[in-house]
Protein backbone atom coordinates (compact mmCIF):
# COMPACT_ATOMS: atom_id res chain seq x y z
CA UNK A 1 0.00 0.00 0.00
CA UNK A 2 1.38 3.40 -0.86
CA UNK A 3 1.86 6.23 1.56
CA UNK A 4 -0.88 8.36 0.01
CA UNK A 5 -3.42 5.57 0.11
CA UNK A 6 -2.52 4.97 3.73
CA UNK A 7 -3.08 8.60 4.66
CA UNK A 8 -6.39 8.86 2.77
CA UNK A 9 -9.57 9.63 4.62
CA UNK A 10 -11.42 6.32 4.58
CA UNK A 11 -15.11 5.62 5.01
CA UNK A 12 -16.20 5.32 8.64
CA UNK A 13 -18.02 2.22 9.86
CA UNK A 14 -21.57 1.63 10.92
CA UNK A 15 -21.87 -0.06 14.30
CA UNK A 16 -24.84 -1.97 15.56
CA UNK A 17 -25.14 -3.26 19.08
CA UNK A 18 -27.87 -5.88 19.26
CA UNK A 19 -29.43 -7.05 22.52
CA UNK A 20 -26.15 -7.18 24.42
CA UNK A 21 -26.15 -8.42 28.01
CA UNK A 22 -23.18 -8.85 30.30
CA UNK A 23 -22.81 -9.94 33.91
CA UNK A 24 -19.64 -10.37 35.87
CA UNK A 25 -18.60 -11.15 39.40
CA UNK A 26 -16.70 -8.77 41.62
CA UNK A 27 -13.88 -9.97 43.85
CA UNK A 28 -16.43 -10.20 46.69
CA UNK A 29 -18.54 -12.61 44.64
CA UNK A 30 -21.33 -10.13 44.10
CA UNK A 31 -22.88 -10.39 40.70
CA UNK A 32 -23.01 -7.17 38.73
CA UNK A 33 -25.47 -6.88 35.90
CA UNK A 34 -23.39 -4.52 33.83
CA UNK A 35 -25.51 -4.50 30.69
CA UNK A 36 -29.07 -5.65 30.26
CA UNK A 37 -30.35 -6.17 26.75
CA UNK A 38 -28.76 -3.06 25.29
CA UNK A 39 -29.28 -2.20 21.63
CA UNK A 40 -27.78 0.78 19.86
CA UNK A 41 -27.26 1.84 16.27
CA UNK A 42 -24.38 4.13 15.35
CA UNK A 43 -24.34 5.43 11.80
CA UNK A 44 -21.31 6.00 9.57
CA UNK A 45 -19.34 8.97 10.80
CA UNK A 46 -21.62 9.60 13.75
CA UNK A 47 -20.34 11.03 17.04
CA UNK A 48 -22.17 9.33 19.90
CA UNK A 49 -21.61 10.02 23.59
CA UNK A 50 -22.57 7.49 26.25
CA UNK A 51 -23.34 9.18 29.56
CA UNK A 52 -24.29 7.80 32.93
CA UNK A 53 -23.20 7.37 36.54
CA UNK A 54 -20.42 4.91 37.32
CA UNK A 55 -21.48 1.28 37.19
CA UNK A 56 -23.99 1.83 34.39
CA UNK A 57 -22.03 -0.36 32.00
CA UNK A 58 -21.02 2.32 29.51
CA UNK A 59 -17.33 1.41 29.69
CA UNK A 60 -18.19 -2.28 29.49
CA UNK A 61 -20.16 -1.62 26.32
CA UNK A 62 -17.16 0.20 24.85
CA UNK A 63 -14.89 -2.76 25.67
CA UNK A 64 -17.36 -5.09 23.98
CA UNK A 65 -17.46 -2.93 20.85
CA UNK A 66 -13.66 -2.88 20.92
CA UNK A 67 -13.65 -6.69 21.10
CA UNK A 68 -11.71 -6.68 24.36
CA UNK A 69 -14.60 -8.36 26.16
CA UNK A 70 -17.28 -10.74 25.01
CA UNK A 71 -20.98 -10.24 25.71
CA UNK A 72 -22.92 -13.03 27.46
CA UNK A 73 -25.72 -12.71 24.95
CA UNK A 74 -26.30 -10.56 21.90
CA UNK A 75 -23.65 -9.29 19.54
CA UNK A 76 -22.00 -6.27 18.00
CA UNK A 77 -21.75 -5.79 14.26
CA UNK A 78 -19.25 -3.54 12.59
CA UNK A 79 -20.29 -2.88 9.00
CA UNK A 80 -22.46 -5.98 9.29
CA UNK A 81 -19.60 -8.24 10.41
CA UNK A 82 -19.73 -9.63 13.97
CA UNK A 83 -17.04 -8.33 16.34
CA UNK A 84 -15.21 -11.22 18.02
CA UNK A 85 -11.81 -9.73 18.81
CA UNK A 86 -9.98 -6.40 18.75
CA UNK A 87 -9.28 -5.08 15.27
CA UNK A 88 -7.39 -2.24 13.67
CA UNK A 89 -10.63 -0.87 12.29
CA UNK A 90 -11.70 0.01 15.87
CA UNK A 91 -9.06 1.82 17.90
CA UNK A 92 -9.43 2.68 21.58
CA UNK A 93 -8.34 5.61 23.71
CA UNK A 94 -8.33 5.00 27.47
CA UNK A 95 -8.71 7.25 30.47
CA UNK A 96 -5.09 6.80 31.45
CA UNK A 97 -3.12 7.39 28.29
CA UNK A 98 -1.80 3.79 28.42
CA UNK A 99 1.27 4.96 26.52
CA UNK A 100 4.33 2.74 26.84
CA UNK A 101 6.98 4.45 28.99
CA UNK A 102 9.86 2.44 27.49
CA UNK A 103 9.22 3.99 24.06
CA UNK A 104 9.45 7.62 23.00
CA UNK A 105 6.52 9.48 21.41
CA UNK A 106 7.45 8.43 17.87
CA UNK A 107 7.74 4.75 18.75
CA UNK A 108 4.51 4.80 20.72
CA UNK A 109 2.70 6.05 17.63
CA UNK A 110 4.58 3.51 15.51
CA UNK A 111 3.58 0.59 17.74
CA UNK A 112 0.28 -0.10 15.99
CA UNK A 113 1.65 0.83 12.57
CA UNK A 114 4.40 -1.75 12.83
CA UNK A 115 1.70 -4.39 13.25
CA UNK A 116 -0.07 -3.24 10.12
CA UNK A 117 1.08 -5.32 7.16
CA UNK A 118 1.80 -4.08 3.66
CA UNK A 119 3.68 -0.90 4.50
CA UNK A 120 7.31 0.06 4.06
CA UNK A 121 9.09 1.02 7.26
CA UNK A 122 9.92 4.46 5.91
CA UNK A 123 6.23 4.97 5.11
CA UNK A 124 5.29 3.92 8.63
CA UNK A 125 7.53 6.63 10.03
CA UNK A 126 6.02 9.12 7.60
CA UNK A 127 2.50 8.19 8.71
CA UNK A 128 3.49 8.47 12.39
CA UNK A 129 4.97 11.91 11.72
CA UNK A 130 1.76 12.97 9.98
CA UNK A 131 -0.40 12.13 13.00
CA UNK A 132 2.05 13.54 15.55
CA UNK A 133 1.84 16.77 13.59
CA UNK A 134 -1.95 16.52 13.42
CA UNK A 135 -2.15 16.57 17.22
CA UNK A 136 0.37 19.42 17.32
CA UNK A 137 3.32 17.62 18.90
CA UNK A 138 5.88 17.61 16.09
CA UNK A 139 8.43 19.22 18.41
CA UNK A 140 8.03 16.37 20.89
CA UNK A 141 8.39 13.39 18.54
CA UNK A 142 11.46 12.18 20.39
CA UNK A 143 10.43 13.11 23.91
CA UNK A 144 10.02 10.52 26.62
CA UNK A 145 6.51 9.94 27.91
CA UNK A 146 7.27 11.04 31.48
CA UNK A 147 8.36 14.44 30.18
CA UNK A 148 4.90 15.21 28.78
CA UNK A 149 1.98 16.87 30.56
CA UNK A 150 -1.33 15.04 30.99
CA UNK A 151 -2.86 16.81 28.00
CA UNK A 152 0.12 16.08 25.77
CA UNK A 153 0.00 12.41 26.77
CA UNK A 154 -3.62 12.21 25.65
CA UNK A 155 -2.69 13.88 22.37
CA UNK A 156 -0.06 11.20 21.80
CA UNK A 157 -2.63 8.56 22.69
CA UNK A 158 -4.96 10.13 20.11
CA UNK A 159 -2.22 10.10 17.48
CA UNK A 160 -1.48 6.47 18.32
CA UNK A 161 -5.15 5.57 17.96
CA UNK A 162 -5.50 7.44 14.66
CA UNK A 163 -2.28 6.14 13.12
CA UNK A 164 -3.51 2.76 11.83
CA UNK A 165 -6.35 4.72 10.12
CA UNK A 166 -9.27 3.02 11.89
CA UNK A 167 -12.88 3.45 10.83
CA UNK A 168 -14.09 3.74 14.41
CA UNK A 169 -12.61 5.57 17.39
CA UNK A 170 -13.68 4.36 20.83
CA UNK A 171 -12.91 6.78 23.65
CA UNK A 172 -13.25 5.78 27.29
CA UNK A 173 -13.32 8.96 29.42
CA UNK A 174 -10.11 10.15 27.78
CA UNK A 175 -10.19 13.63 29.31
CA UNK A 176 -11.43 12.77 32.81
CA UNK A 177 -8.03 13.17 34.44
CA UNK A 178 -7.17 16.52 32.82
CA UNK A 179 -7.59 20.06 34.10
CA UNK A 180 -10.45 22.17 32.71
CA UNK A 181 -8.33 24.40 30.47
CA UNK A 182 -6.51 21.51 28.80
CA UNK A 183 -9.82 19.72 28.35
CA UNK A 184 -11.37 22.69 26.54
CA UNK A 185 -8.47 22.78 24.10
CA UNK A 186 -8.87 19.09 23.42
CA UNK A 187 -12.64 19.49 22.81
CA UNK A 188 -11.76 21.83 19.99
CA UNK A 189 -9.08 19.52 18.61
CA UNK A 190 -11.18 16.41 18.71
CA UNK A 191 -14.05 18.11 16.83
CA UNK A 192 -11.63 19.34 14.18
CA UNK A 193 -10.01 15.94 13.79
CA UNK A 194 -13.39 14.21 13.66
CA UNK A 195 -14.44 16.49 10.81
CA UNK A 196 -11.14 16.16 8.96
CA UNK A 197 -10.66 12.40 9.32
CA UNK A 198 -14.33 11.27 9.22
CA UNK A 199 -14.34 8.68 11.97
CA UNK A 200 -17.27 7.07 13.70
CA UNK A 201 -16.74 7.99 17.35
CA UNK A 202 -18.22 6.41 20.45
CA UNK A 203 -17.27 8.50 23.45
CA UNK A 204 -17.86 7.44 27.07
CA UNK A 205 -18.04 10.06 29.80
CA UNK A 206 -19.81 10.90 33.05
CA UNK A 207 -19.56 14.61 32.26
CA UNK A 208 -22.83 15.73 30.67
CA UNK A 209 -21.49 19.06 29.38
CA UNK A 210 -18.61 17.28 27.72
CA UNK A 211 -21.05 14.90 26.04
CA UNK A 212 -23.22 17.75 24.77
CA UNK A 213 -20.18 19.64 23.54
CA UNK A 214 -18.89 16.71 21.51
CA UNK A 215 -21.70 14.40 20.47
CA UNK A 216 -24.29 14.46 17.70
CA UNK A 217 -26.24 12.18 20.00
CA UNK A 218 -26.10 11.72 23.75
CA UNK A 219 -27.24 8.34 25.07
CA UNK A 220 -28.24 8.22 28.72
CA UNK A 221 -27.48 5.07 30.73
CA UNK A 222 -28.70 4.08 34.17
CA UNK A 223 -27.12 1.44 36.41
CA UNK A 224 -28.19 -1.80 38.15
CA UNK A 225 -28.73 -3.19 35.59
CA UNK A 226 -27.04 -1.09 32.93
CA UNK A 227 -29.67 0.05 30.45
CA UNK A 228 -30.18 2.78 27.89
CA UNK A 229 -32.83 5.18 29.23
CA UNK A 230 -33.07 8.06 26.86
CA UNK A 231 -31.49 9.56 23.82
CA UNK A 232 -30.95 13.21 23.00
CA UNK A 233 -29.86 14.57 19.69
CA UNK A 234 -27.77 17.70 19.94
CA UNK A 235 -28.57 20.19 17.24
CA UNK A 236 -25.85 22.77 17.62
CA UNK A 237 -23.44 24.13 15.00
CA UNK A 238 -19.78 23.20 15.22
CA UNK A 239 -17.25 23.93 16.45
CA UNK A 240 -19.07 24.08 19.75
CA UNK A 241 -17.90 26.03 22.75
CA UNK A 242 -18.47 24.29 26.05
CA UNK A 243 -19.26 27.61 27.74
CA UNK A 244 -22.05 28.64 25.36
CA UNK A 245 -25.58 29.25 26.65
CA UNK A 246 -27.29 26.94 24.16
CA UNK A 247 -25.03 24.14 25.21
CA UNK A 248 -25.80 24.81 28.88
CA UNK A 249 -29.51 24.50 28.06
CA UNK A 250 -29.08 20.99 26.62
CA UNK A 251 -26.82 19.97 29.42
CA UNK A 252 -29.19 21.03 32.21
CA UNK A 253 -32.03 19.19 30.50
CA UNK A 254 -29.97 15.99 30.29
CA UNK A 255 -28.65 16.38 33.83
CA UNK A 256 -32.22 16.67 35.09
CA UNK A 257 -33.17 13.48 33.32
CA UNK A 258 -30.08 11.72 34.68
CA UNK A 259 -30.86 12.79 38.25
CA UNK A 260 -34.39 11.47 37.81
CA UNK A 261 -33.12 7.97 37.05
CA UNK A 262 -30.56 8.03 39.85
CA UNK A 263 -33.11 9.21 42.43
CA UNK A 264 -35.69 6.71 41.27
CA UNK A 265 -33.19 3.96 41.82
CA UNK A 266 -32.26 5.29 45.26
CA UNK A 267 -35.91 5.33 46.37
CA UNK A 268 -36.62 1.83 45.10
CA UNK B 1 34.89 17.06 39.58
CA UNK B 2 34.54 18.52 43.07
CA UNK B 3 32.97 15.30 44.27
CA UNK B 4 35.74 13.27 42.69
CA UNK B 5 38.36 15.33 44.53
CA UNK B 6 36.55 14.82 47.83
CA UNK B 7 36.45 11.06 47.27
CA UNK B 8 40.11 10.95 46.24
CA UNK B 9 41.15 12.96 49.28
CA UNK B 10 39.15 10.71 51.57
CA UNK B 11 40.83 7.56 50.29
CA UNK B 12 44.28 9.14 50.33
CA UNK B 13 43.66 10.07 53.94
CA UNK B 14 42.48 6.57 54.74
CA UNK B 15 45.63 4.99 53.28
CA UNK B 16 47.80 7.54 55.05
CA UNK B 17 46.11 6.83 58.42
CA UNK B 18 46.54 3.11 57.83
CA UNK B 19 50.24 3.62 57.14
CA UNK B 20 50.77 5.84 60.22
CA UNK B 21 48.84 3.69 62.67
CA UNK B 22 50.59 0.49 61.54
CA UNK B 23 54.00 2.19 61.76
CA UNK B 24 53.35 3.41 65.30
CA UNK B 25 51.74 0.21 66.56
CA UNK B 26 54.45 -2.07 65.14
CA UNK B 27 57.25 0.08 66.66
CA UNK B 28 55.73 -0.15 70.16
CA UNK B 29 56.93 -2.75 72.61
CA UNK B 30 54.32 -5.58 72.65
CA UNK B 31 52.75 -3.80 69.69
CA UNK B 32 51.15 -5.36 66.60
CA UNK B 33 52.90 -8.15 64.76
CA UNK B 34 54.38 -6.85 61.49
CA UNK B 35 53.23 -10.08 59.85
CA UNK B 36 49.58 -9.34 60.54
CA UNK B 37 49.63 -5.57 60.33
CA UNK B 38 50.98 -4.96 56.86
CA UNK B 39 51.72 -1.62 55.31
CA UNK B 40 49.69 -0.36 52.34
CA UNK B 41 52.84 -0.27 50.21
CA UNK B 42 53.40 -3.99 50.88
CA UNK B 43 49.95 -4.71 49.53
CA UNK B 44 50.83 -2.60 46.50
CA UNK B 45 54.06 -4.51 45.97
CA UNK B 46 52.21 -7.82 46.18
CA UNK B 47 49.59 -6.70 43.68
CA UNK B 48 52.22 -5.41 41.26
CA UNK B 49 54.08 -8.72 41.51
CA UNK B 50 50.90 -10.70 41.02
CA UNK B 51 50.02 -8.62 37.97
CA UNK B 52 53.51 -9.05 36.49
CA UNK B 53 53.76 -12.83 36.93
CA UNK B 54 50.22 -13.26 35.67
CA UNK B 55 48.70 -15.00 38.70
CA UNK B 56 46.21 -12.20 39.23
CA UNK B 57 44.95 -12.19 35.63
CA UNK B 58 44.81 -15.94 35.63
CA UNK B 59 42.82 -16.09 38.85
CA UNK B 60 40.48 -13.27 37.86
CA UNK B 61 39.87 -14.95 34.53
CA UNK B 62 39.06 -18.28 36.15
CA UNK B 63 36.69 -16.63 38.61
CA UNK B 64 34.99 -14.44 36.03
CA UNK B 65 34.51 -17.36 33.69
CA UNK B 66 32.74 -19.36 36.39
CA UNK B 67 30.68 -16.39 37.38
CA UNK B 68 29.63 -15.22 33.93
CA UNK B 69 28.78 -18.67 32.57
CA UNK B 70 26.84 -19.63 35.70
CA UNK B 71 25.07 -16.29 35.80
CA UNK B 72 24.05 -16.41 32.16
CA UNK B 73 22.68 -19.92 32.63
CA UNK B 74 20.84 -18.67 35.72
CA UNK B 75 19.20 -15.88 33.71
CA UNK B 76 18.45 -18.04 30.68
CA UNK B 77 16.61 -20.52 32.93
CA UNK B 78 15.25 -17.99 35.42
CA UNK B 79 13.64 -15.51 33.04
CA UNK B 80 11.32 -17.99 31.28
CA UNK B 81 10.51 -19.67 34.60
CA UNK B 82 9.49 -16.29 36.03
CA UNK B 83 7.27 -15.65 33.00
CA UNK B 84 5.69 -19.08 33.46
CA UNK B 85 4.97 -18.58 37.16
CA UNK B 86 3.43 -15.18 36.45
CA UNK B 87 1.29 -16.51 33.62
CA UNK B 88 -0.03 -19.83 34.90
CA UNK B 89 -1.51 -20.60 38.32
CA UNK B 90 -0.17 -24.15 38.04
CA UNK B 91 3.42 -22.94 37.67
CA UNK B 92 2.93 -20.38 40.42
CA UNK B 93 1.78 -23.08 42.86
CA UNK B 94 4.71 -25.35 41.97
CA UNK B 95 7.82 -23.59 40.66
CA UNK B 96 6.82 -20.29 42.27
CA UNK B 97 6.62 -21.80 45.75
CA UNK B 98 9.88 -23.67 45.19
CA UNK B 99 11.62 -20.45 44.12
CA UNK B 100 10.31 -18.55 47.14
CA UNK B 101 11.55 -21.28 49.45
CA UNK B 102 14.96 -21.72 47.89
CA UNK B 103 15.57 -17.98 47.65
CA UNK B 104 15.61 -17.79 51.44
CA UNK B 105 18.41 -20.38 51.51
CA UNK B 106 21.76 -18.57 51.73
CA UNK B 107 23.48 -19.59 48.53
CA UNK B 108 26.66 -20.75 50.29
CA UNK B 109 24.52 -23.57 51.72
CA UNK B 110 24.55 -25.13 48.23
CA UNK B 111 28.32 -25.67 48.43
CA UNK B 112 28.37 -28.94 50.44
CA UNK B 113 25.69 -30.43 48.20
CA UNK B 114 27.49 -29.33 45.05
CA UNK B 115 30.74 -30.89 46.26
CA UNK B 116 29.07 -34.18 47.08
CA UNK B 117 27.35 -34.34 43.71
CA UNK B 118 30.02 -32.99 41.42
CA UNK B 119 33.26 -33.40 43.38
CA UNK B 120 35.96 -30.73 43.35
CA UNK B 121 35.17 -29.65 39.80
CA UNK B 122 34.08 -26.75 37.64
CA UNK B 123 30.59 -28.22 37.58
CA UNK B 124 30.34 -27.77 41.33
CA UNK B 125 31.30 -24.09 41.01
CA UNK B 126 28.83 -23.53 38.19
CA UNK B 127 26.09 -25.25 40.13
CA UNK B 128 26.64 -22.97 43.13
CA UNK B 129 26.58 -19.82 40.95
CA UNK B 130 23.44 -20.95 39.12
CA UNK B 131 21.61 -21.74 42.34
CA UNK B 132 22.74 -18.42 43.76
CA UNK B 133 21.32 -16.33 40.90
CA UNK B 134 18.46 -18.41 39.50
CA UNK B 135 15.83 -17.96 42.21
CA UNK B 136 16.09 -14.22 42.55
CA UNK B 137 15.79 -13.87 38.77
CA UNK B 138 12.66 -16.08 38.80
CA UNK B 139 11.06 -14.10 41.61
CA UNK B 140 11.96 -10.69 40.18
CA UNK B 141 10.61 -11.60 36.73
CA UNK B 142 7.41 -12.98 38.22
CA UNK B 143 7.02 -9.88 40.36
CA UNK B 144 7.75 -7.58 37.42
CA UNK B 145 5.18 -9.20 35.16
CA UNK B 146 2.52 -9.05 37.88
CA UNK B 147 3.17 -5.35 38.29
CA UNK B 148 2.60 -4.51 34.63
CA UNK B 149 -0.60 -2.44 34.46
CA UNK B 150 -3.20 -4.56 32.59
CA UNK B 151 -4.06 -1.51 30.49
CA UNK B 152 -0.78 -1.89 28.56
CA UNK B 153 -1.77 -5.34 27.33
CA UNK B 154 -5.30 -4.13 26.53
CA UNK B 155 -3.98 -1.18 24.56
CA UNK B 156 -1.57 -3.45 22.70
CA UNK B 157 -4.38 -5.87 21.83
CA UNK B 158 -6.46 -3.12 20.26
CA UNK B 159 -3.49 -2.35 18.02
CA UNK B 160 -3.32 -5.94 16.83
CA UNK B 161 -0.68 -7.32 19.18
CA UNK B 162 -1.16 -10.96 20.12
CA UNK B 163 0.34 -13.63 22.42
CA UNK B 164 4.09 -13.80 21.76
CA UNK B 165 4.24 -10.27 20.34
CA UNK B 166 2.52 -8.92 23.45
CA UNK B 167 4.93 -10.79 25.71
CA UNK B 168 8.08 -9.73 23.93
CA UNK B 169 7.10 -6.17 23.00
CA UNK B 170 4.92 -5.16 25.96
CA UNK B 171 5.06 -7.34 29.08
CA UNK B 172 8.81 -7.86 29.06
CA UNK B 173 9.86 -4.23 28.52
CA UNK B 174 7.16 -3.05 30.93
CA UNK B 175 8.63 -5.23 33.68
CA UNK B 176 12.21 -4.20 32.89
CA UNK B 177 12.73 -2.16 36.09
CA UNK B 178 11.84 -5.18 38.21
CA UNK B 179 13.80 -7.61 36.08
CA UNK B 180 16.97 -5.51 36.15
CA UNK B 181 16.85 -5.11 39.91
CA UNK B 182 16.29 -8.87 40.21
CA UNK B 183 19.24 -9.52 37.90
CA UNK B 184 21.36 -7.25 40.08
CA UNK B 185 20.37 -9.14 43.16
CA UNK B 186 21.04 -12.41 41.36
CA UNK B 187 24.48 -11.14 40.40
CA UNK B 188 25.25 -10.16 44.00
CA UNK B 189 24.16 -13.57 45.29
CA UNK B 190 26.12 -15.41 42.61
CA UNK B 191 29.26 -13.38 43.32
CA UNK B 192 29.04 -14.00 47.05
CA UNK B 193 28.34 -17.69 46.76
CA UNK B 194 31.16 -18.20 44.27
CA UNK B 195 33.67 -16.53 46.61
CA UNK B 196 32.45 -18.69 49.47
CA UNK B 197 32.78 -21.80 47.35
CA UNK B 198 36.26 -20.90 46.14
CA UNK B 199 37.49 -20.23 49.66
CA UNK B 200 35.83 -23.35 50.96
CA UNK B 201 37.37 -25.79 48.56
CA UNK B 202 40.34 -25.97 46.21
CA UNK B 203 39.28 -26.76 42.67
CA UNK B 204 41.94 -28.56 40.72
CA UNK B 205 40.96 -27.24 37.30
CA UNK B 206 41.74 -23.61 38.04
CA UNK B 207 42.81 -21.25 40.80
CA UNK B 208 40.31 -18.46 41.32
CA UNK B 209 40.42 -15.30 43.40
CA UNK B 210 38.81 -17.01 46.38
CA UNK B 211 41.51 -19.63 46.35
CA UNK B 212 44.24 -16.98 46.15
CA UNK B 213 42.64 -15.39 49.18
CA UNK B 214 42.66 -18.70 51.03
CA UNK B 215 46.32 -19.37 50.07
CA UNK B 216 47.14 -15.97 51.54
CA UNK B 217 45.68 -17.17 54.80
CA UNK B 218 47.53 -20.51 54.62
CA UNK B 219 50.83 -18.71 54.04
CA UNK B 220 50.16 -16.03 56.67
CA UNK B 221 50.60 -13.55 53.79
CA UNK B 222 48.52 -10.60 54.94
CA UNK B 223 49.59 -8.50 51.92
CA UNK B 224 48.07 -11.13 49.65
CA UNK B 225 44.88 -11.38 51.71
CA UNK B 226 44.25 -7.64 51.62
CA UNK B 227 45.42 -7.32 48.01
CA UNK B 228 42.96 -9.95 46.81
CA UNK B 229 40.14 -8.46 48.85
CA UNK B 230 40.86 -5.18 47.10
CA UNK B 231 40.72 -6.85 43.69
CA UNK B 232 37.41 -8.50 44.58
CA UNK B 233 35.93 -5.12 45.48
CA UNK B 234 37.18 -3.60 42.22
CA UNK B 235 35.70 -6.40 40.13
CA UNK B 236 32.38 -6.04 41.93
CA UNK B 237 32.29 -2.31 41.17
CA UNK B 238 33.32 -2.79 37.54
CA UNK B 239 30.69 -5.46 36.97
CA UNK B 240 28.05 -3.11 38.29
CA UNK B 241 29.23 -0.30 36.01
CA UNK B 242 29.61 -2.42 32.88
CA UNK B 243 26.57 -4.65 33.17
CA UNK B 244 23.92 -2.66 34.96
CA UNK B 245 24.68 1.02 34.49
CA UNK B 246 23.54 1.13 30.83
CA UNK B 247 20.21 -0.46 31.74
CA UNK B 248 19.70 1.82 34.68
CA UNK B 249 20.55 4.90 32.63
CA UNK B 250 18.06 3.81 29.98
CA UNK B 251 15.36 3.38 32.62
CA UNK B 252 16.09 6.70 34.29
CA UNK B 253 15.81 8.39 30.92
CA UNK B 254 12.64 6.67 29.76
CA UNK B 255 10.69 6.17 32.98
CA UNK B 256 12.08 9.29 34.60
CA UNK B 257 12.67 7.44 37.84
CA UNK B 258 15.43 8.01 40.37
CA UNK B 259 18.21 10.55 39.89
CA UNK B 260 18.06 12.53 36.71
Amino acid sequence: MSLNEELQVIAPSKLSVEKVSKRFRTSRHEEVHALDNVSLQVGEGDFVCLVGPSGCGKSTLLSIIAGLEKPDTGHVLSDGKPVTEPGRDRMVMFQESALFPWLDVMNNVLFGLKLKPGLKNSDRREVARFYIKLVGLEKFAHSNIHELSGGMKQRVALARALAPNPRVLLMDEPFAALDALTREQLYGDIQKIWEARKKTIVFVTHNVREAVCLGNRVILFSPHPGRIREEFSIDLPRPRDINSVELAGYSSEITRALKGYVNKEASE
Amino acid sequence: MRRFIISALFFALLVFAWHEIVTIKVAQKNGWSPVLAVQPQEVGVYLWGAVKDGTLWQASLVTMRRLVIGYIIGIVIGLPLGLLTARWKFCEDTIGVLALGLQTLPSVCWVPLALLWFGQSESAMLFVVIMGSLWSVVIATDNGVRNVPPIYARAARTMGSKRLHTWVKVILPASLPFIVSGMKQGWAFAWRSLMAAEIYVAILTGVGLGQLLQYGRDLNAMDQVIGIMFVIVVIGLLADKIMFSPWEKFMHRRWGTGRS
